[in-house]
């Protein structure tokens, strides 16, 4: 055989093999469905909707009895001012439970900070809660096993194994878990699981007046959610660490952590 | 083997046959790695059921409006009608069963979450009427004349 008809032979061979093996290949209809199940809960916040009410925050406490005095929350309202010098000033009085009523901006010790009409370039309201992310690092850190994420996407903690160490709150990149100061286990948003599971909205958006706040599946092409994060111009937060959010923000500023 | 290696021995070996015996008994059986994996999915799957199970404080306005029909309709095409009844009037778990009556919020606290004029300029909060709460009557309550139902004092 001739070098040239050997190395021409090769490549058809090596070329023909390759596709055979390709096509050889069998998926799994459930393995594929597995990955990619048909419900995914997704959350949508536009932040130009959002009024500082803190509606939410009062719902969210009272629907999954979180104390409401206690200085803990599974959701909250940030308010950025960003002014025209460039400085960013930003506050959360009481997770914004009794919202923003006031133009006196917390910045814890060095007292409230007033900034003036005129000097302010910017100024919003962000909700935030839990992203339930893809791959969440708090689910990761668990030593037990109490703390997992469901086939339909959200992290829940079970109270009845969860010992308390802590680890899920030090590894939340996003600072959404505490520690619940009744039933003395890790808690967070759960997307109001029992609402959500059995046809309702999370009680957060349902008491927002201004649609702020969306929960859908984003597995569902015709859902409002999955629709708008498909179309629409969407962040997340911290996308850098590689959890995956899915809390997605219309009107996300860079300013905003 | 001489009894100084076997004895220690049994004692280990015993501790552990205990402990696993014991994991048998503690450890309920559907704990284990569920449809996420050992990594995500590592949990006890009866408590996906226990926090569907989780009872639900807030109905809806709907559930509201099937008996008071007449107030959703008075809200119908008011300023207000955006905001769900369990705002002000308070989460309605199985009321009318239990509560009878729901406590409703008239405190100008609450009126003062929307509207405290802020300079907001990217946020929907600079469309909605806002009055600056110590010059604006103050002490006063905001229901003593605004009707929350249709807060437009022209037509009252």
């Amino acid at each position: 055989m001739k070098r040239r008809d050997f190395l021409k032979n090769a490549a058809v061979f090596v070329s023909g093999a390759s596709v055979s093996l390709a096509t050889l290949e069998f998926f799994d209809p459930q393995q594929l469905l597995a990955a990619n199940p048909e419900l995914r809960w997704g959350f949508l916040v536009n932040t130009h909707n959002c009024v500082g009410c803190g509606f939410c925050v009062k719902a969210c406490k009272v629907e999954n009895d979180i104390p409401l005095e206690a200085n803990v929350t599974r959701t909250w309202v940030e308010r950025y001012v960003i002014m025209k010098d460039g400085g960013v000033v930003m506050d959360t009085p009481k997770g914004a439970l009794n919202g923003f009523t006031s133009k006196l901006i917390d910045q814890n010790r060095s007292g409230m900070k007033q900034v003036a009409d005129e000097e302010i370039a910017q100024a919003f309201f962000v909700p935030k809660l839990c992203n339930h992310c893809d791959t969440p690092a708090c689910v990761q850190v668990c030593p037990v096993g109490a703390t997992y994420q469901t086939k339909d996407g959200t992290v829940l903690v079970d109270r009845k194994w969860c010992i308390g160490c802590g680890y899920c709150i030090m590894g939340c990149p996003y600072g959404v878990r505490f520690f619940h100061p009744e039933e003395h286990v890790a808690d967070k948003c759960t997307f109001c699981y029992h609402r959500i599971s059995n046809g309702g909205n999370t009680a957060c958006a349902q008491a927002c007046p201004f649609g702020a706040r969306q929960i859908g599946n984003l597995r569902d092409p015709n859902d409002p959610v999955a629709k708008a994060v498909m179309n629409q111009r969407v962040g997340v937060l911290r996308d850098e660490y590689g959890t995956k959010p899915q809390v997605f923000y219309i009107g996300l500023n860079k300013e905003v952590r | 083997m001489r009894g100084h290696v076997w004895r220690p021995l049994l004692v280990v070996i015993g501790l552990v046959v205990i402990i696993l015996v014991a994991r048998m008994f503690y450890v309920p059986d559907d704990f284990g790695a569920q449809d996420r994996g050992y990594t995500f999915g590592f949990h006890r799957l009866s408590n996906e059921q226990e926090w569907k199970d989780y009872p639900a404080k807030f109905q809806d306005s709907e559930y509201c409006s099937g008996c008071h029909d007449d107030k959703s309709e008075e809200l119908k095409g008011a300023r207000h009608a955006m905001i769900p009844c369990e705002n002000c009037h308070g989460a309605a778990f199985d009321h009318p069963d239990d509560p009878e009556k729901l406590i409703i919020d008239r405190s100008r606290d609450l009126c003062l979450r929307c509207h405290s004029a802020l300079y907001m300029p990217s946020s929907g909060r600079n469309d909605i009427p806002g009055v600056n709460p110590e010059e604006h009557n103050s002490g006063l309550e905001c229901a003593e004349c605004h009707n929350p139902h249709n807060p437009s004092l022209e037509e009252m």
